[in-house]
């Protein structure tokens, strides 16, 4: 690496795993770890059609997430079609020698919950998977992103991916937050602010004393839904936080390896005066708990805010995406956030369903009963274990809430978990399209203490009143 | 891989910013095999109702577009999920250009995989040809990969591809076959990696024995 120019962590990854760069601007890169789930099918077909085989089958691990049951009793799969899908994987796993966290694996969970929670994810590697929330990675200084069924077969294949580099973008926070904000709340103040493509086409870090502060589930979070402002990857530099994550899990290198590695991971930082092709700075102390109310996660406002009007839109195409925004959601312009009832919630999903996720939802839970039916669905089957250790589980129960297994669930609803047409939930997921949680749902998406909040209140609800002298 | 050199067809618009991946094919169809043709239930509930009537008002149901190869559209057309699935879908209904001012990153990547042209113009050119379709919805447009021009009627404008993109969809190259003229330089890479980054556990599983054996060690 050049000793003088100044480069930017996301230049250094970039750098570590380029095999050859073409003239036209292409380049190899080297894959340090692949990740498939069901979903891969279409990649594992395409092997077979080529008769090709995995080139790493040690670099590639699979996990159960997508299709998996997330209700009791969760062996018995009573849909043929979804049994089809979370067998096709074993299958195809076992047919290849890689190796599976399928159902009944204590190691099983969202695909992105467990890489880091095994260690499997650490600094510095380049980290790929055919689901475009793989930009979560991206909290431990990886270059991670999501690939399509014909990336994923030629990784399978190759172990590389031909990639032409991005543009690099840095946003930054600083200050500290207020408290009941999290990082679920910085990250769709950023997206309302640049928009759900405001990222595209660039590599984003996320850096600032704001950031440097949060956990590593909130690092998480907020690289989780980069791909939400059209960011393939987001990134964070290691440091204390992130070696203290990783110290003692599975994967990880152990005893004077891993010191040894932290060595080489601090080297991942960006070099004072490195230059970014776009810059966007954030005062952390101006973001308030936020909810979206439409049906791209940039239709994000702090809750005390109100519905926004067409009529008063002056561009005409801004006034029509507004229109059929309010139309699908069926809410009226001018509504105030807090008095939108809710239907049901959901505590889940890659972005928010970790143990912080889980402790911060049950302190405003606790001693509370939620006023509508709702799924907790912990992110992986570790993070359930010590949640039932810490007794959250009784609290969720307690509220009259469905206690359910770890998977993808409701956040995309493939595995049959959906919410009914026309309900409206509060869920703590990445995306509120149209149809996402199931034909005709409505979702609004925040952090999981303020989906807590909309279950104690039966509406869209400002949290900070109700943990208001409590423990958190 | 489909090349992609020149294509002359009615084109449909869509108006829809962010039109994401779910809308072009919704979660629950992603078991399907591709051999069972996803054409179908592409756009499956914006084209359909819920009691899987067609709806009037979607553009793609229309008379005049019901056979349209090529597609105009907003403003990050095809973001959200990966799932090629959703190219999978455009192609097997028929489509193989969408013309929009800029598009998801996975989407342009799955689409040129596939033989698909993401053709990137400005917002005004898009509305342009939006208001033209509106007007005389019959009306042929040509895209030409080669020239990278856009005609149609009176009016031709330019659109920007990445040139490697165009390249490949040009020629219908493989990127596996590519790849394969390089395993010299991966076998190299692979080897320098070992000792270069002895911490990125090139082996992984031999990092978790690893520990397990300290851990009995220790205990």
């Amino acid at each position: 690496m050049s000793m003088n120019a100044p480069l930017t962590l996301f230049d250094k990854l970039w750098a570590a795993h380029e095999i050859v760069r073409r003239e036209d601007g292409e380049a190899l890169l080297w894959v340090d770890r692949h990740f498939v789930h069901e979903g891969s099918f279409n990649a594992f077909s395409q092997l077979k059609a080529r008769g090709a085989r995995v080139a790493e089958r040690g670099l590639t691990f699979a996990v159960a997430d997508h299709y998996v049951p997330t209700r009791s009793p969760r062996r018995v799969i009573d849909n043929p079609e979804i049994a089809r899908m979370v067998r096709t994987l074993e299958d195809n796993t076992a047919e290849h020698g890689i190796t599976l966290f399928g159902i009944g694996d204590p190691r099983q969970g969202i695909v992105h919950v467990v890489g880091p929670e095994q260690g499997l994810t650490l600094p510095g590697l380049l980290i790929v998977c055919g689901d475009s929330h793989t930009s979560t990675h991206g909290a431990l200084g990886t270059y991670s992103f999501g690939i399509g069924a014909s990336e994923v077969a030629h990784v399978l294949m190759t172990q590389t991916l031909w990639q032409r580099k991005p543009k690099r973008m840095r946003i930054s926070l600083d200050g500290r937050l207020a408290p009941g904000i999290t990082a679920k709340d910085i990250v769709l103040a950023i997206i309302a602010r640049i928009g759900a493509d405001g990222a595209s086409g660039h590599a984003v870090e996320f850096a600032g004393s704001t950031i440097r502060a949060l956990s590593m589930e909130g690092r998480l979070t907020l690289c989780n839904m980069s791909i939400e402002a059209g960011a393939r990857s987001g990134m964070i530099a290691p440091d204390e936080t992130t070696f203290g994550y990783i110290r003692g899990r599975p994967y990880s290198p152990q005893g004077s390896a891993f010191e040894r590695a932290v060595e080489a991971w601090t080297a991942l930082a960006t070099d004072a005066d490195a230059q970014f092709d776009r810059e966007i700075e954030l005062d952390a102390a101006d973001i308030a708990p936020i909810v979206t109310w439409g049906t791209s996660p940039q239709d994000a406002l702090p809750i005390d805010a109100s519905l926004p009007d067409p009529a008063r839109e002056p561009d005409a195409a801004r006034a029509k995406y507004l229109r059929e925004a309010l139309d699908y959601m069926a809410v009226k312009p001018g509504t105030k956030l807090t008095d939108i009832g809710i239907d049901r919630i959901f505590i889940g999903s890659c972005t928010n369903a970790r143990i912080e996720d889980l402790r911060a939802a049950a302190a405003v839970l606790s001693g509370r009963k939620s006023k509508v039916p709702g799924l907790v669905s912990p992110g992986s089957s570790a993070v359930k274990r010590q949640a039932e250790e810490e007794g959250l589980d009784r609290i969720f129960r307690d509220a009259g809430l469905e206690w359910g297994e770890s998977g993808c669930s409701m956040c995309v609803g493939i595995n049959g978990d959906v919410v009914a047409p026309g309900e409206r939930c509060a869920s703590t997921t990445n995306r509120n399209f149209r149809g996402r949680q199931g034909p005709g749902a409505r979702t609004h998406l925040m952090s999981p203490a303020m989906v807590a909040a909309a279950a104690v209140m039966g509406r869209l609800a400002d949290v900070r009143p109700l943990i208001a002298g409590r423990k958190l | 891989m489909n090349k992609f050199t020149r294509l002359t067809a009615t084109a449909c618009p869509l108006d829809v910013a962010n039109l994401n991946t779910d809308q072009l094919l919704p979660a629950r169809f992603l078991k399907l095999p591709r051999s069972a043709g996803l054409g179908a239930v592409l756009f499956h509930d914006l084209r359909f109702d819920a009691d899987a009537r067609e709806r009037p008002d979607f553009p793609l149901n229309q008379p005049a577009w019901r056979e349209a190869k090529i597609i105009v559209g907003a403003r990050n057309f095809g973001c959200g999920s990966s799932r090629e699935a959703a190219v999978y879908a455009l192609l097997d209904y028929g489509i193989q250009c969408v013309i929009a001012p800029s598009f998801g990153d996975i989407f342009a990547g799955n689409a040129v995989e596939n033989g698909l042209l993401p053709a990137a113009v400005s917002d005004a050119e898009a509305t342009a040809l939006m208001s033209l379709l509106g007007e005389e919805p019959r009306l042929p447009v040509t895209v030409d990969l080669e020239q990278q021009t856009i005609t149609c009627s009176d009016k031709a404008f330019s659109f920007v591809v990445d040139p490697v993109r165009r390249t490949r969809l040009l020629n219908g190259w493989d990127s596996i076959a590519l790849t394969a003229s390089y395993m010299d330089e991966i076998a190299a890479f692979k080897a320098a990696d070992r000792t270069r980054r002895p911490w990125a556990c090139h082996r992984p599983a031999q990092c978790a024995t690893d520990q397990v054996t300290n851990r009995n060690n220790a205990g």
